[in-house]
């Protein structure tokens, strides 16, 4: 019990939360994991087939960025590797500051702890296992190597399949990892943005007599997400289904008894629905009507535009008092 | 010599097709909850299509979920189709009835729409 009270304190005093996209982080994490592995198998492969003359040589090919040459990322891999051992950190660390915090994933918040130390656990589990794949693969494409199989080959030495005069078709597989691998070798930036979090205020809700609920910060809510009062609360009543008013301080009274968990998961799902880019996950987006009555979301990062469903009550049905009177 | 790409089916011919498919897409199953008095709550799902049979399908839910239910019909739902209303948070149950393709209706699962909190 005593170690439950110090964190309902900090629960309480706690002023901001996180919206951190958790696939978003798994993703980056994947995408860097698999160029950590590879890195480390052409690091190595490379240090026992070719001269420490060629490295310069493919240095410099990296610099100018523009050469698709198939010689090439050594210095870049490297940093690449620090990279990501960065971004996992980082992760860890946010993870970490950000305990019982909302993800924007749909995990519960129950037993944030735990979770956080299974993940963390996890993830030490999965980079060991890596670590040991990554030995693995070093070993079988050196024993590989002078076979030359089908779809071996090194694709930044340029041999087996990606030899400038191979004739043989490249399957889907190659061809889709070394895209991913050129990509994120010339965007260095793209994999570190994943990890970006948006954060709002939680929300504060406090019981009005016994069956209204005061959603009492929803202004600066909105404020933060930039979307109108009344957009946001058409929103939460046609998903809770029920209706409400706003009091003289312009917070708002819900018909119903409604924990801040609840409402939490309904703003969970409008800032999924009518916040986030999804081209490119950023909340920095505008709400305007379109022509057509349609409404539309335009990114100020990365300038997309697409339209959003209206909100639409849907069925509900009398609960109440009102119903015995209509049939009475 | 002859433009291959030109040849085929007129573009907006194929646009009809796209929007009555998107249209079949774009409807929905709605499950949404409703909170009465107390802990009870209502659940009701909307937009089943109408080539399964309702009250066959309520009267095999009510059994399995333990709870009762009914249909409301067009006049009081005021063009919402046929709702079925079941007592008490039955959301995750009916959903996985829906989808469920050997005890259930089988539906896509992209089709079915959750609300509530």
């Amino acid at each position: 019990m005593s170690s439950e009270e110090p964190s309902a304190q900090r629960r309480t005093s706690r002023k901001s939360v996180a919206f951190t996209d958790e696939k978003l982080v798994v993703d980056a994490d994947g995408t860097v994991t698999i160029m950590a592995s590879e890195d480390d198998q052409h690091k190595d492969t490379a240090m026992s087939h070719t001269s420490p003359t060629t490295a310069p040589v493919t240095e410099s090919a990296d610099a100018d960025g523009l050469d698709l040459s198939l010689l090439k990322k050594k210095k870049k891999k490297a940093k690449k590797e620090e990279d990501a051992d960065a971004a996992d950190d980082d992760a860890a660390a946010a993870a970490d500051g950000e305990e019982g915090a909302i993800d924007l994933s749909m995990k519960k918040k129950k037993k944030k702890k735990a979770v956080k130390e299974e993940d963390d656990f996890a993830k030490k589990l999965e980079a060991l296992k890596l670590e040991g794949k990554e030995g693995d693969e070093v070993a079988t494409a050196a024993a590989a190597a002078p076979v030359e199989d089908e779809q071996s080959g090194d694709m930044d030495k340029g041999t087996g399949i990606w030899q400038h005069d191979e004739t043989k078709g490249i399957t889907y597989d190659p061809l889709l990892s070394r895209f991913f691998a050129l990509l994120a070798q010339k965007n260095p930036d793209h994999a570190s943005s994943g990890t970006r979090s948006y954060k709002i205020p939680p929300p504060q809700c406090l019981r009005e007599g016994n069956k209204k609920t005061i959603f009492a910060n929803i202004a600066e809510i909105c404020k933060r997400m930039k979307r109108t009062d009344e957009h946001v609360t058409s929103y939460l009543f046609a998903e809770l289904g029920t209706s409400g008013s706003v009091d003289g301080a312009r917070r708002l009274v819900i018909k119903g008894r409604f924990q801040q968990k609840q409402i939490e998961n309904v703003l969970r799902t409008y800032i999924i629905e009518y916040v986030t880019c999804k081209t490119c996950r950023s909340p920095n987006t505008e709400l305007s009507k379109g022509e057509n009555r349609l409404y539309f979301i335009t990114c100020n990062s990365c300038g997309s535009r697409r339209s959003v469903q209206a909100i639409k009550t849907g069925f509900s049905a009398q609960v109440g008092k009102r119903r015995k009177m209509q049939q009475g | 010599m002859s433009i291959e790409n030109l040849k085929t089916y007129d573009p907006f011919a194929e646009a009809d097709d796209d929007s009555g498919q998107t249209k079949q897409t774009q409807e929905y199953i709605h499950i949404r909850i409703q909170q009465r008095n107390g802990r009870k709550t209502l659940t009701t799902v909307q937009g089943i299509p109408s080539k399964f049979d309702h009250k066959k399908i309520l009267k095999v839910v009510k059994k399995e979920f333990a709870c009762n239910g009914t249909i409301i019909s067009d006049t009081e739902s005021k063009g919402m189709g046929e709702v079925i209303q079941l007592q008490g948070d039955q959301r995750l149950k009916i959903k996985e009835f829906l989808t469920n393709k050997d005890a259930g209706l089988g539906l896509d699962e992209k089709t079915i729409k959750v609300h509530g909190f």
